[in-house]
């Protein structure tokens, strides 16, 4: 408890201002609006500030959330994001598409109890980080430079994080990124109307002004092997955070006609060639009737982007229950308000495409039964010999995706697991070869923003004791 | 940026450019290939390295204008510069075999001719067969020659003399008992199709194909450049863009390079269009 303020005692979080259903399933701009000062500040009064901070255990990058929000709650915005940024590279990012009811708001105890709901924190972080954006007009300081020199191979969640630690420790960072673009699946993945794409920039922009060096275009193993970096670059340490980006398909026939996406390619033909904009030289179908095969955030993405390049009919195509669905409960609910159309229990089996054209016209599907748990945890779908057809033109397959084999490929001595995943000792995220780290989903596979920032968090603190530690 | 620093227009459709890249053209090898944006809003366009100057550090290209982006690109001059410029991309082609023949077809010879050369500075055995719709398509027909043991140069007319496509000379050469270790086809997907099925008639020990279907990231992330060779799915950006031409579905191939064919003709002629609107005023 706290003496400056009484507590707001209500039971539900203040809701987020949203655009209509109706509305935004035909624009890009961002379904949830944010906060006002007075939201943030009510919400904020409803943090009782325990002793135990329940939510900071489980906040990947333990950021300290009763502090934050007390500041919030008292008006002291700056403050409040002084104090995120001591913790967080990319607030304004997490605020926005952290699984917070699986982390940090999953214990706070405002939310224990029937009918109650836990602190806003996400949509707290998320305010604190667009007010700074908008009002903060002081001068980034530039550290003053340690001389020493670190390789940053990717910029998405793992690797911006590991680049702005280390610099803000005085390392000179260079970051290399393969495609025109820093950002990593926050640009080519995540869509604008969940994540602005002005936000990753303004996040990309705030290294740069600490002295990160972002070389867009260089696909490392290809234009520089890791090695060449380490011997003739004299980087002193390399980090890898490619990610995940290698698509899975399913395998079954009639994946090859024409209209099959990966749900990779529809996204980032959607979000990084921005093809939903008319001055876009990229194409992109725009088809009447979308499957999208699978049940992550990511699936929930490709069905609501093609709800938006005008798709008349948007099926979610998933062979288990709802009760199984991956996806974050808040972005299935946005979906389903949207006017998606969840065909649970439903596995594809055949694709099935015009002769003439090669454009697929069918899918077929069988019908699913839940048996045993499996090695997941999750009921096995049992198929129950029942099939039908789905007229479509257009399939995206969004059942996952493995690391990128390129840097393994081209880096002699670096470990890998059977899935393609790099091996690292504990949290460190030290390879099997010196001085080269590794995090991000490139070591764990397809997992969230969050815990990429948490690995690149810890591989940037192991650098920075490996460095410091030889002089 | 990414200069130009020279342009070369062949005829109204082909054109080739050297861009000042130094460290695509450090690491580029025979068969790879790079990706560019012409500006901001730009497709990324995937095209093969026509050559290389590692102590300029220069790459060049050569292009056909099919859509709206190609169209971009060539209105740009020497002094210019590119958006985007990334490479070298995909696998370097193998450069294996004593007595090898090198087909290009079309713009398709303008990767042939790095790779016959490539062979050649080797000490090897090439015979290069280049055909082209008729004699002022004609390209390289210098560089060919520089680059082979052998040079046999085909038009669909007739133009130049030699009448046909180039599966014509190679059966020829084939059924006449000449033993090639290797061929490999550069070129449109039908002609590189007619090529394997030359080669499987007369037992060729290796085919190799390289194949240029639509792709975007060009590093393995978006699958679309995906093709079905010996019933297992591969990206071409990755895992080619050569292929044992014996497994290659060629036919898919064919039909997935359709997909957007509808909108490449829209956006060219809206980008002509554009273009005089701009010379008009």
């Amino acid at each position: 408890m706290y003496k400056e303020y009484k507590p707001n005692m209500a039971p539900k979080k203040n809701p987020m201002p949203s655009q209509d259903p109706k509305v935004r399933a035909h624009n890009f701009k961002e379904v949830a609006e944010g906060y006002t000062a007075e939201m943030a500040i009510d919400e904020a009064k409803r943090c009782l500030g325990c002793p135990t901070k329940p939510c900071v255990a489980h906040c990947p990058v333990n950021i300290n959330i009763p502090d934050f929000i007390h500041e919030v709650a008292l008006g002291n915005f700056e403050k409040a994001y002084e104090i995120i940024s001591e913790s967080s590279s990319l607030p304004a990012v997490c605020g926005r598409v952290c699984p917070q009811e699986t982390q940090c708001e999953m214990k706070c105890t405002r939310g224990l109890g029937p009918n109650k709901e836990p602190v806003a924190i996400g949509r707290l972080e998320r305010f604190v980080a667009d007010w700074h954006n908008a009002n903060f007009k002081g001068e980034v300081k530039k550290p003053v430079s340690n001389g020493h020199k670190v390789a940053v191979i990717g910029s998405g969640p793992s690797g911006l994080t590991c680049a702005g630690d280390l610099a803000k420790k005085g390392y000179e960072v260079t970051v290399f990124e393969a495609l025109h673009l820093a950002g990593g699946v926050l640009v080519y993945g995540i869509p604008e109307f969940r994540l602005p794409k002005s936000i990753v920039q303004k996040e990309v922009d705030g290294l740069k002004a600490l002295g990160v060096k972002v070389e867009t275009n260089m696909v490392i193993g290809r234009v520089i092997t890791i090695d060449e970096l380490l011997k003739e670059y004299h980087f002193e340490a390399v980090f890898i955070g490619s990610g995940a980006g290698l698509p899975r398909f399913l395998g079954i026939p009639g994946e090859n006609l024409k209209g099959v996406y990966s749900a990779n390619e529809y996204l980032t033909r959607t979000n990084l060639m921005k093809a939903y904009r008319e001055d876009s030289d990229t194409p992109i179908e725009h088809a009447k009737n979308v499957a999208v095969v699978g049940g992550g955030n990511v699936a929930m993405d490709a069905a609501r982007c093609a709800l938006r390049l005008g798709a008349e009919h948007v099926y979610i195509v998933y062979r288990r229950s709802l009760e199984e669905l991956p996806a974050r409960k808040e972005e299935v609910e946005h979906a389903m308000e949207e006017g998606v159309d969840f065909q649970l229990l439903n596995n594809p089996v055949e694709l099935i495409g015009d002769k003439e054209t090669g454009l697929v016209s069918k899918m077929k599907v069988e019908k699913m039964t839940l048996g045993e748990p499996d090695a997941s945890g999750r009921r096995r779908p049992v198929g129950t010999g029942e099939f039908r057809e789905i007229e479509v033109d257009c399939v995206i397959d969004a059942i996952g995706t493995t690391p990128n084999p390129l840097i393994k490929h081209t880096t002699e001595g670096l470990e890998t697991n059977p899935h393609g995943c790099i091996i690292t000792k504990g949290e460190s995220g030290l390879t099997s070869r010196d001085h080269v780290y590794a995090g991000g989903d490139a070591v764990t596979g397809a997992a969230t923003v969050i815990l990429a920032m948490g690995a690149g968090k810890h591989a940037a603190k192991a650098i920075d004791e490996e460095i410091m530690g030889k002089k | 940026m990414y200069k130009i620093v020279r342009k070369h227009v062949f005829n109204p459709t082909e054109t080739l450019l050297e861009i000042e890249a130094p460290a695509v053209a450090k690491k580029a090898q025979p068969g790879q290939f790079i990706i560019l944006r012409v500006d901001e809003n730009g497709e990324r366009i995937p095209l093969t390295v026509g050559g290389y100057d590692r102590e300029k550090g220069t790459v060049t290209i050569i292009f056909q204008i099919v859509g709206a982006s190609t169209f971009k690109l060539n209105q740009l001059e020497v002094g210019d510069c590119l958006h985007d410029f990334v490479g070298p991309l995909g696998r370097p082609t193998e450069l294996t075999g004593e007595k090898v023949c090198v087909v290009g077809g079309g713009l398709g010879t303008a990767i042939a001719y790095p790779i016959a050369k490539a062979f050649h500075d080797e000490g090897k055995d090439v015979t290069a067969i280049a055909g082209f719709r008729n004699k002022d398509l004609i390209i390289l027909h210098d560089e060919f020659s520089a680059a082979s043991t052998k040079y046999i140069e085909m038009t669909d007319d007739g133009s130049n003399g030699n009448k046909g496509n180039v599966v014509v000379p190679l059966e020829k050469l084939l059924s006449e008992g000449t033993k090639f270790d290797k061929v490999i086809c550069i070129g449109p997907v039908i002609m590189m199709k007619f090529v394997t099925e030359c080669c499987k008639k007369y037992g060729v020990p290796e085919c190799v194909c390289s194949m240029n279907p639509i792709m975007i990231d060009g590093t393995g992330m978006c699958g679309c450049c995906r093709l079905t060779v010996g019933g297992e799915t591969k990206f071409a950006c990755v895992d080619g863009p050569d292929f044992d031409a014996y497994k290659v579905d060629f036919d898919e191939a064919m039909q997935r390079g359709t997909m957007y064919k509808a909108f490449e003709k829209k956006a060219y002629e809206e980008a002509k269009c554009n273009l005089f609107k701009k010379e008009a005023k």
